[in-house]
């Protein structure tokens, strides 16, 4: 017969003290408090200014918090929200926004069309800080007349109300921050959103309480957690752990091995693509250049290769949820003809083009490996690219500063879907954010940027993307696929959008 | 020279190894490429939209210019403001530094309880299979670094037997107000041992990732020193004065064998410091270490100047620290 002895009783003791003041994982217990694994960190509570304001990766915790103009269903058509309805007048020299009635900001004080005015004309305003300012400041001269706000049109901009879906599109609470001050409102945010904050820790959590009065109708998960966790690794041990219910921007191959398991996945394509940018410089200003890298880059191989089949091969800069979209553009692979095309400008396998390619590395999924690919395909016709590793930051300035190397990758955001936030703005010679100053192609875009006929806008969009393949200005490669793991407790609504919205999350 | 001379002389060493590093940093980060405003244009936006932004943010001015402003607000005691959190710049590292020392207080009490353990194990069991299995230990430990250990970790206590938490300081469930940034003392002072258990349990991973290549290093060397200590003459007195070996090792060997160490110690508390950095990323810990990554990406540059400068008063001030305890322990320094 064993005895216990004193000591291992109190070995024994221990240990089980320790275990069990050990937290549980939470995959084993109801869901009653959803956790999310974010992969970036919060770094203000202002949605407006600054470098967050333009963040894509946030602005699914801005939208749980804080309304946006105009609302957003998940294949990224607008929908009424705290407008209610929004337009023109005939002459498009006048705007008009209608103001939803009963909605309360989270302190519960009433949301008026005040709110809306102020909101616009502070994102306006040039000292403001609001990056979109020069959006914003199209239309002023506000008049309100109970719920329906009317203003002019100092500039037209014919996307003005997709704007109020997208980036510092969000209403801002008035006389609490007249009240409290920006930093005030930055210790503790106030919107009129499906969830309220309730703890907020920088770099570590954000604890929301579910808005009971929410217009939208309050959200299943009265609780909602979201721990700002930057490192993959650490995002997936936590969701298999069940630390964290739901998690997004792990490996494909994470993702992969774990979605069958005791873990569910969901994914979609999201309004992001990946790109290479055509610089006007060096070899790129021959035609047959160009052609023959565009028609030797297999995308199907490299998105079933490399990014596991989630992706969607593309040949415009529209994803096919954008409104511009058209099937009929295609650019297909075609290694012989990027053969001959190179041979007519004298090049070979043995004598190839050279030129450099920049590219970042672990900044999006696979994206140095997709670009050694393309190299590789490129060499098998006569292109020798060298490739050059630089950071996000670096391709930025450098884009701004029209330096880029003659070909250089990027990803492409585009939540509102419209054709000048993707084409207009990547390929419209004048802005910081294109490389390539085409007479013929800046004089094709210039036009569409006043046009007032929303159909002839879209047809003329079209036709810019048509001639951009034909011309082989830019290599788009593919749409990405959003994955995302969870517990099997919850089901989780993807937005097209990308973002990663709380309130759409229901219980399974 | 006086010992307040002395002081007073590495206090003018220190104000100048400051500056030095507040001028590399503040030029370094600025010639580098990659620039805050560039990644805050949005699509579409013009030429004097971004010299408006390069405005706002004082950035249309020449960098010696620059210098000057945030030098002098430096003096005043402002390090200027965050670009991206819109936050003082002195409040947000304040904030975190609590974090960062007290992860790396409990890492250093860690290493030092671990090495030293091994290290008197090790000497106690000398020419033993032991001996030869804390050596290839302590060789393990030493050849993978600290962040290795921290994905090894991660997946043994938090995936496999989930028993620690693997991310974040404290459970966002908790419901209390701390009146300090220190919460690990504060909880212990308030004498809340569920708070303090919760946080031991979100801290214990990241800091034995950080104590881990230190406690080999200090196993390596206080096993040495022990080594030779042992063979000196008053140990061999103690020994036929008929003491036990445990007596001998620890009251005897180990008073003069530890200098080396402590010394040390010291220096890679430095290094521990630094080694956060990569740790808290990992386990999404709210220090220093991890805001200052994110100050990179985003090209912050106020924030990232005031982080650098911190790190360095922190460095400095340990090392002066480690030479005046030094001096105060060793009799030969002591007597100049």
């Amino acid at each position: 017969m064993n005895i216990l002895s004193r000591r291992s009783l109190l070995k024994v003791s221990t240990a089980s003290l320790m275990l069990s003041a050990m937290p549980l994982p939470i995959l084993a217990q109801e869901i009653e408090e959803l956790v999310i694994a974010y992969n970036v960190n919060l770094p203000s509570w202002n949605p407006t200014i600054g470098v967050s304001a333009v963040n894509p990766t946030i602005q699914g915790i801005y939208q749980s918090v804080f309304d946006l103009f105009i609302a957003q269903n998940t294949d990224l058509s607008q929908t009424a929200g705290l407008l209610t309805d929004w337009g023109w007048n005939d002459d498009k020299t006048k705007i008009f926004m209608a103001v939803r009635e009963g909605v309360v900001w989270h302190d519960g004080s009433p949301f008026t069309a005040e709110d809306v005015v102020w909101s616009l004309e502070r994102a306006a305003d040039p000292e403001g800080g609001n990056p979109i300012q020069f959006i914003w400041s199209t239309i002023g001269n506000f008049q309100i007349d109970g719920n329906t706000i009317t203003g002019d049109v100092l500039r037209f901009e014919p996307t003005i109300f997709k704007w109020m879906s997208f980036l510092t599109g969000y209403v801002l609470p008035k006389a609490y921050i007249e009240k409290v001050g920006l930093d005030g409102f930055e210790k503790s945010p106030i919107g009129t959103g499906p969830y309220m904050v309730e703890k907020y820790e920088r770099n570590a959590f954000v604890r929301l309480k579910a808005n009971d009065n929410y217009w939208g109708g309050t959200p299943e998960f009265k609780s909602v957690t979201i721990k700002f966790i930057t490192d993959a690794t650490a995002r997936v041990a936590e969701v298999e752990s069940g630390s964290s219910h739901v998690t997004l921007e792990m490996t494909y191959e994470e993702y992969d091995r774990l979605k069958s398991g005791k873990l569910m996945g969901t994914s979609a394509p999201i309004s992001d693509i990946g790109m290479i940018f055509f610089n006007d410089i060096e070899a790129m200003n021959d035609p047959n250049v160009r052609k023959a890298a565009v028609m030797a880059v297999n995308k199907n191989a490299i998105v079933e290769r490399l990014l596991s089949g989630y992706g969607i091969p593309i040949d415009t800069l529209q994803a096919p949820e954008y409104v511009a979209y058209d099937a009929s553009v295609s650019t297909p692979y075609n290694p012989e003809g990027a053969k001959e095309l190179l041979a007519k400008s004298g090049f070979s396998i043995d004598n190839p083009v050279r030129f450099t390619i920049q590219t970042t590395r672990g900044f999006k999924p696979k994206d140095y490996e997709i670009i050694q690919a393309i190299v590789g395909l490129w060499r098998k016709v006569g292109i020798e690219a060298e490739i050059e590793v630089y950071e996000v930051a670096k391709h930025y300035e450098l884009r701004a500063s029209d330096k880029l190397a003659p070909a250089a990758f990027y990803n492409w955001g585009n939540s509102i879907g419209d054709p000048t936030t993707s084409t207009g703005f990547a390929m419209f010679g004048p802005t910081p954010h294109s490389v390539w100053d085409g007479e013929d192609l800046t004089n094709m875009i210039a036009p569409l940027w006043g046009e007032a006929n929303e159909a002839k806008r879209i047809e003329g969009w079209k036709s810019v993307d048509n001639y951009i393949a034909e011309n082989a200005l830019v290599l788009p490669l593919f749409q990405y696929v959003q994955p995302i793991l969870h517990a099997k407790g919850v089901n989780v609504v993807q937005h097209a959008s990308g973002a990663l919205l709380p309130h759409l999350m229901t219980r399974n | 020279m006086t010992r307040i001379k002395r002081i007073l002389l590495r206090l003018l060493t220190m104000s100048i190894t400051l500056f030095g590093v507040a001028v590399i940093v503040f030029f370094v980060i600025r010639v580098v490429p990659g620039n805050p405003i560039s990644m805050m244009l949005p699509p579409g936006a013009q030429e004097e939209d971004i010299a408006r932004l390069q405005a706002l943010y004082g950035f249309d001015r020449s960098i010696p210019e620059q210098f000057f402003i945030w030098l002098s607000g430096v003096m005043q005691g402002d390090l200027g403001t965050s670009i991206t959190t819109h936050q003082p710049v002195l409040g947000l590292v304040l904030s975190r530094l609590p974090a960062t020392l007290e992860l790396s207080v409990v890492a250093l009490f860690l290493a030092v309880f671990i090495g030293g353990f091994l290290a008197l194990a090790s000497t106690r069991m000398r020419g033993t299979r032991v001996e030869g299995m804390i050596d290839v230990a302590n060789g393990m430990a030493l050849s993978i670094p600290d962040f290795l250990w921290g994905l090894v970790l991660v997946l043994l206590f938090g995936v496999l037997w989930p028993v620690f938490h693997i991310s974040g300081r404290i459970s966002p469930t908790l419901d209390f107000q701390f009146q300090t940034k220190f919460y690990l003392f504060e909880s212990v002072m308030r004498l809340r041992f569920d708070i303090w258990l919760d946080l031991v349990s979100h801290m214990f991973l990241p800091a034995l990732a950080l104590a881990i290549p230190l406690a080999a290093i200090i196993a390596q060397l206080l096993k040495q020193s022990l080594k030779e200590t042992m063979h000196l003459d008053y140990v061999t007195l103690s020994r036929t004065k008929g003491y036990g070996e445990n007596h001998v090792i620890i009251q005897e060997a180990l008073p003069n064998a530890i200098l080396p160490t402590l010394t040390l110690v010291g220096v890679q508390f430095t290094f521990l410091i630094g080694g956060t950095v990569i740790i808290e990323r990992l386990f999404s810990y709210e220090g220093l270490g991890n805001m200052a990554i994110d100050a990179v990406i985003n090209r912050d540059l106020p924030l990232i100047q005031g982080i650098v400068i911190l790190f360095a008063l922190i460095f400095t001030i340990v090392n002066l620290a480690v030479d005046l305890t030094y001096a105060a322990l060793n009799p030969k320094l002591r007597h100049g």
